[in-house]
């Protein structure tokens, strides 16, 4: 009985203990720390502990490692969830005011929540320490770019209006892989070609690669001055093109495998267009990353190209690194984001993730020959943000009309579709 | 005053722990949950405005929280049917004189003992929505596969897709979890009714029918109530098992309380979260606590 008491009691303890080491976030202003003088060690958040997302992250280490070699990296990746996961974990240690020395976070409209919550250190200054604005292209800079501060550096850029193509399944089907359709209804074409076949024309996933699908096919037929204007309110959300688009979407949607609801990520989808079940797949492109994987050969194997009607318009994401207010190691947490920001780390980095360097100084001679590609278009194209990947929206807006898509997989409703994105664009525009 | 203390001291003391530990993780955080479901805490954005109950009026305005209520319905319904309906019955079959009781009783209540995210990554594979009559049929799993293999192919569906029904799909895999549990239930039911009443309404001259409606049921209706709360109050709180088999959260087919209060906190929508919490603790006090009112005024008895 007495020992049953003292353990209670050292629980007791140990609850009010824990309760009490949760609340003191430091406040102290950061501004004055310099990378140069950086030593300890650097608590470095992100969702990339696995695959090729893994190895990019070790490569920067590695640099990281050279760059700075009193400073320690100290690995706090979260898995799972394609970064939901770590997300929320992200949030309680923030609210908790116990923030890692950086994070990773999409660049753009995700990034709001954090600077509109006053997490994040402005890093203008170090922008203009390291010339880094002269470095990263100025269409990104712009994005990156909130009243006039920066609060984050890129570290990749990745494009999400790519469509991969099983070369065998398409000449199967008589269609040319190596002359992509040119607008939607040519490609619908192409896809009942295939249906013919027998096998799935359009690969797609569960809900967030739907969403992707949605925003491919809204850029697709609102154009890119359209498709911007979805998100600061020039464009008319109930007008006769988003109809069409709506519309456009469910056909779509005929195309794609049944059971897309089931596949857990993007990776299933893609990976019915290398087995040779499905024709097309239109995902970001570190798709590339997997079929590079899994040995196939562009061209040969499998073709990539722009979603039909999107040819010249660079859809993007970045992932990107901040400094948030109130980090333990802020000098070392600075030495972090100048290797980030660096042109070896980003050479280093993007070679192994796939993705193409946001620093446009890096060395890419022995780059994929996508990627050589995407680099080529990312330096021409017009750039729009995602909207799937939290570039376009704030996250709650993302979340709002996700549940919307996912609704119209069922109910395929194309007016309840437009009037509730209509009401989440009400709701949320400023 | 000495003597009082001593009278009553220890009893406090060994309490005091797990109430102070209770009092702030569970009761200090229900108030704390319902205030921030009075603010306008809709983003990252610290605000501490109070709106009264004007987020709860919206929620229940709001046709997807209806949408996510009506699920609810469905699901406890078919929940709780299905696990009665198998748990009686197994219960009724191991209650007859027959071998291998403690067999069987062991393989239907085993499904209990996994965990609800452990069986529902097995259930996504079975319950895949994929049928052989499809584009890509060739590549159909599970529930759908093993009907079209023995001559049932008609009877392929799209489970847990299907943007109706789908949420009962989801049943499927917690009445086989559960069953068991509401069968334990039952024959300790039966157990506890002694033979001689039995016996007593044989010699009175009643039918095996009577005996059951007039004699037996009626002894079992307690057992029924606890089952009924038990499984009901699972059923409002099930969100493990949906999570694991529907691989993304944000699906709207199958959105209930739990998981749409799930997609809100994760989109920093904390007022409407801890407002869709405290619907659901009402929900479940609801059941709950007419139940143990009625236990404890039993027990007095």
């Amino acid at each position: 009985m007495r020992r049953r008491l003292s353990l209670l009691a050292g629980v007791a303890t140990l609850g009010l203990t824990l309760a009490a080491c949760g609340g003191g976030a430091d406040n102290t202003p950061s501004d004055s720390s310099n990378a140069k003088d950086a030593t300890g060690k650097v608590g470095v958040f992100t969702w990339w502990a696995d695959g090729s997302e893994k190895a990019g992250l070790d490569a920067l280490v590695k640099v990281f490692g050279t760059d700075f070699p009193n400073v320690t990296f100290d690995n706090l990746a979260v898995a799972g969830g394609a970064g939901s996961q770590a997300k929320s974990v992200l949030a309680a240690q923030l609210k908790a005011g116990n923030p890692p020395d950086s994070f990773q976070a999409h660049a753009g409209a995700e990034l709001q929540d954090y600077i509109d919550a006053d997490q994040l250190e402005d890093l203008s200054s170090f922008y203009k320490d390291n010339d880094l604005t002269a470095q990263f292209p100025k269409d990104l800079v712009d994005r990156l770019t909130v009243d006039g501060k920066i609060y984050s550096v890129p570290s990749n850029i990745h494009r999400a209006n790519v469509v991969w193509a099983n070369v065998e399944v398409l000449k199967a089907a008589n269609v040319d892989p190596t002359k992509p359709a040119a607008d939607l209804d040519a490609w619908f074409a192409d896809m009942d070609k295939i249906k013919a076949t027998g096998k799935i024309p359009l690969a797609v996933a569960g809900s967030w690669t739907q969403v992707q699908l949605f925003e491919n096919i809204l850029l697709s037929s609102l154009g890119t001055d359209g498709y911007n204007g979805l998100w600061d309110g020039k464009t008319d959300w109930k007008g006769a093109d988003v109809t069409k688009a709506i519309t456009a979407y469910e056909k779509a949607l005929t195309y794609t495998n049944t059971d897309r609801d089931s596949l857990s990520d993007w990776a299933p989808a893609t990976q019915l267009v290398q087995d040779g079940a499905a024709a097309y797949n239109v995902m970001g492109d570190w798709a590339e990353a997997k079929f590079a994987q899994d040995g196939d050969k562009p061209g040969v194997d499998y073709v990539y190209f722009p979603t039909p009607g999107t040819a010249g318009t660079f859809d993007f994401l970045a992932d990107s690194f901040t400094l948030p207010k109130g980090a333990p190691n802020p000098a070392g947490a600075k030495a972090w984001l100048t290797t980030i920001g660096s042109a070896e780390g980003q050479t280093a980095f993007n070679k192994v993730k796939g993705s193409i360097p946001a620093n446009t100084t890096a060395k890419t001679d022995d780059f994929s020959e996508y990627q050589k590609s995407a680099i080529k278009d990312f330096g021409q194209d017009k750039i729009v943000s995602s909207l799937a990947h939290g570039a376009a929206v704030p996250v709650a807006w993302l979340n709002d009309l996700s549940t919307a898509v996912s609704k119209f997989g069922g109910d395929k409703n194309v007016d309840g579709l437009q009037t509730s994105a209509a009401e989440i664009a009400a709701k949320f525009a400023k | 005053m000495l003597k009082r203390v001593k009278h009553w001291g220890p009893g406090v003391l060994l309490l005091a722990p797990t109430m102070i530990l209770v009092g702030i993780f569970v009761y200090w955080l229900i108030i704390e949950n319902f205030r921030v479901s009075l603010t306008n805490q809709h983003t990252a954005k610290p605000s501490n405005k109070y709106v009264g109950f004007e987020n709860y009026s919206n929620l229940l305005a709001d046709p997807n929280f209806q949408h996510s209520l009506w699920n609810l319905l469905i699901l406890t319904i078919v929940f709780l049917g299905g696990t009665l309906i198998f748990g009686f019955l197994w219960a009724w079959i191991l209650e007859q004189p027959a071998k291998g009781e403690g067999f069987f009783r062991s393989v239907y209540l085993f499904p209990m003992s996994i965990s609800f995210i452990a069986s529902g990554v097995v259930w996504r594979w079975l319950l895949s929505s994929l049928q052989t009559t499809q584009p890509g049929g060739e590549r159909t799993t599970g529930l759908n596969r093993l009907l079209d293999s023995v001559g049932l192919g008609a009877l392929q569906n799209d489970w847990w897709s299907d943007p109706t029904w789908g949420i009962a799909a989801i049943a499927v895999p917690a009445i086989w979890q559960l069953s068991g549990y509401v069968m334990a239930l039952f024959l300790a039911g039966f157990r506890g009714i002694p033979d001689e009443l039995r016996e007593a309404a044989r010699i009175d001259g009643c039918t095996e029918w009577k005996l059951y409606r007039h004699v037996i049921f009626p002894q079992l209706s307690p057992v029924m109530l606890s089952a009924v709360i038990i499984i009901g109050h699972m059923s409002l709180k099930l969100f493990d098992l949906i999570r694991a088999i529907v691989p993304d959260a944000n699906t709207y087919d199958v959105q209930v309380p739990a998981t749409l209060m799930w997609v809100k906190y994760i989109g920093s929508d904390y007022a409407d979260a801890a407002a869709i919490g405290t619907i659901l603790l009402v929900l479940v006090a609801l059941v709950v606590i007419p139940y143990l009112m009625y236990t404890s005024r039993a027990e007095k008895r």
